[in-house]
């Protein structure tokens, strides 16, 4: 290895300074800022759980975002909330990282009856729809734990990733080094682990965090009809209490927007980083627009030099 | 060839349905018998001969093998027979679900239908027009993307129908009002009924389908038939709709299915919320009152409307696809 560390460090300068668009930095803000919330906040904030007598009271200076019915701080229960979301959404995404790899690549590099059986598989998974099916499941269970709903959500989330990973590994499969690797006597485990694996890297961190979404969306759902973890407070439990106590009557607006606030923002937060690896992965979709511009740009001061009245016409053609 | 091959897939996922709807009560922990006595156990001492009756109500009083109940179970299936409703009783489950089946089947049908068209051409325009103001939308419509379904329905009940009272707050028409029937007074009461619903519908699900048909949009616009089209003169509407939209469409044609899924899931909550009486609240009602062979014939209904309209779609893609026919 010639690389030095300074030299490896200017690299990764030079590749942020390229691929750190505003949505990027945005995206990565709003995730930080939760994740920190979730982390910190739970050991600063007061019971979650204690009552008190002052029920539905708007947000104040003793409790910022107010209470609830029975008088519960909303700051506090948000606080635990998040780190419950957040603890549910990376367990399932890995969950869901594992199945899609094992099955789109698997199925992807090993080909034949292995990959038809495969993806006849994934594609049963993918049609059947979700909540349907996790409801069933969760009304039978009534322990629901922590890893079951982890484990419903995941098998009802991996396979449209699976087959994004299949179709990339079909592709890379067929390249010249996979088949120089491959005459060369190398084991397939192998293979996949260090020819092919990397390449699809940028896939699988758009999956993992297209996942993180899913999860957190699907089990907040959850949660909100009532069928979620028993006793983890989540973004969609504190929902589900803040419905069924009359939240939205009551005008208890503190009460139920801050909990879809923080599922939205880190939704749209996860979403704006899976754009900028989008950009990486294709980037077409960020240089069209700029091409695009820059060719309206030339054509707005070809035509005022000129002075020409086709302006409009010309505009429609870009 | 091809309509073959797309017909033996929604068999077997037909059948997985099936079986998963049969083997999911029995694999799991726990029967529904136990449910019912737990539930019973929190108000009061179960006396031993409830146990027996629950089983009778429930069907689980047979002694039969599990392959037995199988076939007993896809011969039932077969001749319609899903089981008798506790929560309606006697009320056949199958007679629930064709009450609940019609409203979902035109709030979803109409708000995905409405959605997937709007989609379609906003992205397209959003393509076409990149590098202009309307790349702006992406971000809009990411937010919305990431707000849940039922929270945006406790936003429009919270501002629209409590605050300023311009909606109903819940429920499919007024029942003080008008009967169920095919006249003017019902069906303009149920639509103002399901705005809501199906606003939060189109709102939540939009984005998807938009960007989805931008990208496409923006990566066919630079293929070399682009470029050709334009060389030989056609007019910009032309190569817009004819040769680039048409092209850009498939794949969000073909990714219905995943979609489908989601708005499905999505619409579910959101009846709940806005207790709309379609198989969304009426399976949620069944999960809350232990009727188990209710849950899963709504279950099954839901699998099986999500099953026909991917293939629907499947058989129109042979229509907008060319090269799907010339290869069969």
């Amino acid at each position: 290895m010639t690389d030095t560390p300074a030299s490896r460090r200017g690299r990764f300068r030079a590749a942020l300074r390229r691929h750190a668009t505003p949505s990027l930095v945005i995206g990565v803000g709003l995730v930080v800022a939760i994740t920190l919330f979730g982390v910190i906040a739970p050991m600063v904030v007061a019971d979650p759980l204690a009552i008190s007598s002052a029920g539905m009271v708007g947000p104040s200076a003793e409790h910022w975002l107010g209470t609830t019915q029975t008088g519960q701080d909303v700051l506090a229960q948000l606080a635990w909330a998040t780190r419950g979301s957040l603890v549910v959404g990376i367990i399932v995404a890995l969950l869901a990282l594992f199945l899609s790899a094992f099955f789109g690549i698997l199925g992807g590099y090993l080909g034949g009856w292995v990959d038809e059986a495969f993806s006849l598989f994934t594609n049963v998974v993918l049609i059947l729809p979700g909540l349907p099916l996790m409801i069933v499941i969760g009304s039978y269970v009534q322990q629901r734990g922590l890893l079951l709903i982890a484990v419903i959500l995941a098998i009802t989330s991996w396979a449209a990733a699976a087959r994004v990973l299949r179709s990339q590994t079909l592709s890379i499969r067929t390249r010249d080094y996979v088949q120089a690797a491959k005459i060369a006597g190398e084991k397939p485990h192998r293979i996949i682990a260090v020819e092919i694996l990397p390449n699809l890297l940028p896939v699988m961190s758009s999956g993992f965090v297209f996942a993180l979404i899913t999860a957190i969306l699907g089990e907040a759902g959850l949660s909100f009809i009532g069928l979620g973890v028993v006793g983890t407070q989540t973004w969609g439990s504190m929902l589900f209490y803040a419905q069924n106590g009359q939240a939205l009557t009551l005008g208890g607006w503190w009460w139920f927007v801050p909990p879809g606030l923080m599922i939205a923002l880190l939704g749209c937060g996860l979403s704006l980083i899976n754009f900028s690896i989008d950009g990486i992965i294709n980037p077409r979709l960020r240089t069209a627009p700029k091409a695009a511009r820059s060719v309206r740009r030339a054509e707005e001061a070809d035509d005022s030099e000129a002075g020409d009245s086709e302006a409009t016409t010309k505009e429609a053609l870009v | 060839m091809h309509l073959l091959r797309k017909i033996g897939f929604y068999l077997v996922a037909l059948w997985a349905a099936v079986t998963l709807n049969f083997f999911i009560p029995r694999a799991l922990p726990g029967s529904p018998v136990d449910a019912v006595l737990a539930k019973l156990a929190l108000r009061g001492p179960v006396a031993p001969e409830t146990r027996r009756a629950i089983e009778v109500m429930l069907g689980a009083d047979t002694d039969r093998s599990l392959f037995q109940e199988y076939f007993a179970y896809l011969g039932g299936l077969l001749g319609g027979d899903l089981g008798v409703s506790v929560t309606y009783f006697p009320t056949p489950v199958s007679q629930v679900v064709g009450q609940s089946l019609p409203w979902t089947l035109v709030l979803v049908g109409m708000a995905t239908t409405f959605t997937f068209i709007l989609g379609m051409a906003l992205g397209t325009l959003a393509g076409w027009k990149r590098g202009t103001w309307l790349d702006s939308l992406i971000p809009a419509t990411t937010v919305l993307q990431a707000v849940p379904y039922f929270w945006l329905a406790l936003l429009f009940i919270y501002v629209l129908s409590v605050n300023l009272g311009m909606f109903p707050i819940s429920g499919g028409y007024d029942y003080t009002l008008v009967r169920p029937a095919f006249d003017y007074p019902f069906l303009s009461n149920a639509l103002y009924y399901a705005f809501l619903p199906a606003l939060t519908i189109v709102l939540s699900s939009l984005g998807g389908w938009l960007l989805g048909m931008r990208n496409m949009m923006v990566s066919t616009l630079s293929e070399d038939y682009i470029l050709t089209a334009e060389a030989k003169g056609l007019s910009p509407r032309r190569v817009m709709l004819m040769y680039a939209a048409r092209n850009a469409m498939l794949p969000s044609v073909s990714g219905f299915a995943i979609s489908l899924g989601f708005v499905v899931s999505g619409s579910i909550v959101v009846e709940t919320v806005f207790s709309y009486p379609g198989l969304g609240f009426t399976m949620l009602q069944a999960v809350q009152n232990n009727d188990y062979s209710l849950m899963q014939g709504m279950f099954l209904i839901i699998t099986v409307s999500v099953l026909a309209a991917n293939l629907v779609v499947d058989l129109l893609y042979g229509v907008i696809d060319p090269r799907t026919r010339a290869r069969g």
